[in-house]
């Protein structure tokens, strides 16, 4: 197969020893974001920290916003993109969950802000460790929610997510999810683009969709500006609400194709890809049992793999990159043949499974040929998954798919008692 | 083939398909700049174009309680993202932590123990708590060349120096070009003579 030969070969990318947050920080400073907005205080990221700092630098053009808690961070996000700004902002755990009722808003709006969440745990009790209920409670709000396995992978998908957001197809916001410490506060060292390739590929600052009204009987920018006004989101019962939640899940339906040519692009302006953008298969064509993860901890099980393969397992696993929308068609194509299936969630819906769990015995259920599937949850408030924990599960999956059965679906691992 | 080294002896005189892949665990005190030298270590070697990862034991930091960092370093990318758990070498900052059965803690098999040390160099095996031959250890007096150089008793660059001279994994070129990216000229020039320092006066305990 004919090697791609990167746009921007590595030796031309600059390095950088950077931590995640600051990998994300730096993302957004190339990205020509016209608003950031924030809450500085805990549950807050170093991510906006290092971004105020480009700004008082006057190295952005960027209008810094620091708000007084999350929920208006993101009602000012809203606002700015609203009036056509390319907008973003960051939280963690507890300060996603104050943006909750915001979030909504900014989906159905159609605005393509970028949020990074660096995924914590939920209080109580109090934790600032990693692990996905948080991303998790923002499911059904209509995001776009991508999760990171490595520094370099959050640098990346931060500039990938405004393209993907502003795509005319998805108009949707995007968060970008990455592990709290384990990537957040993990030095690795990245390669970056120059400023102004990052400037092209996003095709410079952000482009206005078009939308018609009647008043003009022609079409205006899609957004709020006093020469040609607009309104946007106003009272809409049953006459047309449910419409326009339709015109929300068509857009989800492009989103695969959109998030798959972004990937595309990238690899070939930097030579680096994520799978296919959406999910990242590793040793599953003629594996038996096949491990499926989000976020960090999709590295340490692939070492995992390479280990068990050394010693002739046939083992496999999946990276989940995109949790929203979820790629059930591509998951359960994936998994065809397969005899046991072990999900991994780093959360727990309390009263049902783990999150990623649902979406993918769901994705198999009209599959002809079901593997047998296990719900690991693990990790939960940053507890380490370690290769030997990992190990440990990979070879229980080899008995049950030996024996055929599954004794409990779901098995909590790495916990006392 | 590729066999992957994790023993330090060999390191020196890795040759072809070899892959280098270390794993180190700093212990000192919180204040006591245990995270910077642990990422100033992974920028050196990311100057030699190693992969690298640098991180804290995650928890807030308390001035004074004993904390960790840890460095992973490559000639592949790393993949894993969890706790280092058999380091190939431990670093004491901090003598008064040497009692510690953390200290060995997951350490391999004869894998390496860099301290600040400066009493009779025989002793320092009851002081660790371990047998003669079960690790290689190092002692460097960090704390009086600190104390001499610097002025404080600051000794995570001259465990830096010292680990170098144990396990010549980086250049101590690469190191002082970490450390004036680090610090501003004056304290990185003091920096960089306690780590040349902390090099020549360490000793392997025989």
């Amino acid at each position: 197969m004919a090697q791609t030969i990167p746009h921007v070969p590595p030796e031309k990318q600059l390095l950088l020893n950077v931590n995640g947050d600051e990998a994300v920080a730096y993302a957004v400073k190339q990205s020509l974001v016209d608003v950031v907005s924030a809450y500085p205080i805990t549950p807050q990221t170093i991510i906006v920290e290092k971004f105020s700092e480009f700004v008082a630098n006057g190295e952005v053009h960027t209008e810094f916003v620091a708000v007084e808690s999350e929920h208006s961070a993101m009602s000012v996000c809203v606002g700015a993109a609203a009036a056509g700004a390319r907008a973003f902002t960051a939280t963690s755990s507890q300060g996603l969950a104050l943006m909750w009722e915001i979030l909504y808003i900014a989906s159905a709006l159609r605005l393509p802000i970028v949020l990074a969440v660096v995924n914590r745990a939920l209080s109580a009790p109090i934790n600032i460790h990693c692990d996905h209920n948080d991303a998790y409670g923002m499911r059904d709000s209509g995001w776009i929610q991508l999760f990171v396995e490595n520094v370099q992978e959050a640098y990346d998908t931060t500039i990938q997510a405004f393209k993907i957001a502003e795509d005319e197809n998805v108009l949707l916001p995007v968060a970008v999810n990455l592990d709290g410490f384990f990537l957040s506060h993990t030095l690795e060292n990245i390669r970056i683009l120059p400023d102004n390739v990052v400037h092209e590929f996003l095709g410079g600052h952000r482009k206005l969709a078009k939308t018609r009204v009647d008043y003009l009987d022609g079409e205006v920018p899609f957004a709020l500006n006093p020469a040609c006004p607009l309104s946007i989101g106003p009272l809409d019962l049953y006459d047309y609400y449910f419409e326009h939640k339709m015109h929300q899940v068509e857009a989800m339906k492009h989103v695969l194709q959109v998030v798959r040519k972004v990937n595309s692009e990238w690899y070939e302006l930097t030579g680096r890809k994520y799978g296919d953008g959406v999910l990242e298969p590793y040793e599953v064509e003629d594996a038996d049992v096949v491990v499926t993860v989000l976020g960090s901890t999709a590295g340490t099980v692939r070492s995992v793999v390479k280990k068990l393969r050394r010693e002739g397992k046939k083992v496999g696993m999946v990276k989940i990159r995109m949790f929203r929308p979820f790629p059930h068609k591509d998951i359960a194509e994936l998994l065809k043949g397969v005899k046991a299936v072990g999900v991994m969630d780093r959360g727990i819906s309390f009263g049902s499974y783990g999150q990623s769990y649902l979406e993918i015995a769901t994705a198999l259920y009209s599959s002809k040929e079901k593997p047998l599937l296990v719900n690991y949850i693990y990790g939960l408030g940053g507890r380490d998954a370690s290769p030997e924990l990992i190990e440990n599960f990979f070879k229980e999956l080899i008995g049950i798919a030996e024996k055929g059965y599954v004794e409990e679906e779901i098995r909590f691992i790495g916990v006392r008692g | 083939m590729i066999s992957y080294v994790s023993h330090m002896l060999v390191l020196p005189y890795v040759v072809g398909d070899v892959v280098l892949f270390v794993e180190i665990r700093w212990h000192g005190r919180g204040g006591q700049g245990v995270w910077t030298v642990s990422n100033l270590l992974a920028v050196a070697a990311s100057y030699e174009d190693k992969y690298v990862q640098s991180f804290p034991a995650f928890g807030p930091e308390r001035s004074g309680a004993p904390v960790l960092a840890f460095t992973r370093i490559s000639d592949e990318p790393i993949e894993i993202h969890s706790m280092v758990y058999e380091p190939d070498a431990v670093v004491v900052l901090d003598c008064t932590l040497l009692g510690s059965r953390a200290i060995v803690e997951g350490l391999k098999k004869n894998g390496t123990i860099v301290t600040n040390y400066e009493d009779e160099p025989s002793k320092v095996y009851g002081v660790i708590g371990v047998e003669k031959g079960e690790y290689r250890i190092y002692t460097c007096p960090a704390s009086r060349l600190a104390l001499e150089v610097l002025k404080r008793p600051i000794t995570n660059t001259a465990m830096l120096g010292s680990l170098l001279k144990a396990l010549p994994i980086v250049k101590l070129e690469s190191v002082f070009k970490a450390i004036e990216k680090r610090f501003p000229g004056p304290i990185a020039e003091k920096n960089i003579e306690l780590v040349k320092r902390a090099y020549n006066e360490t000793q392997e305990v025989k």
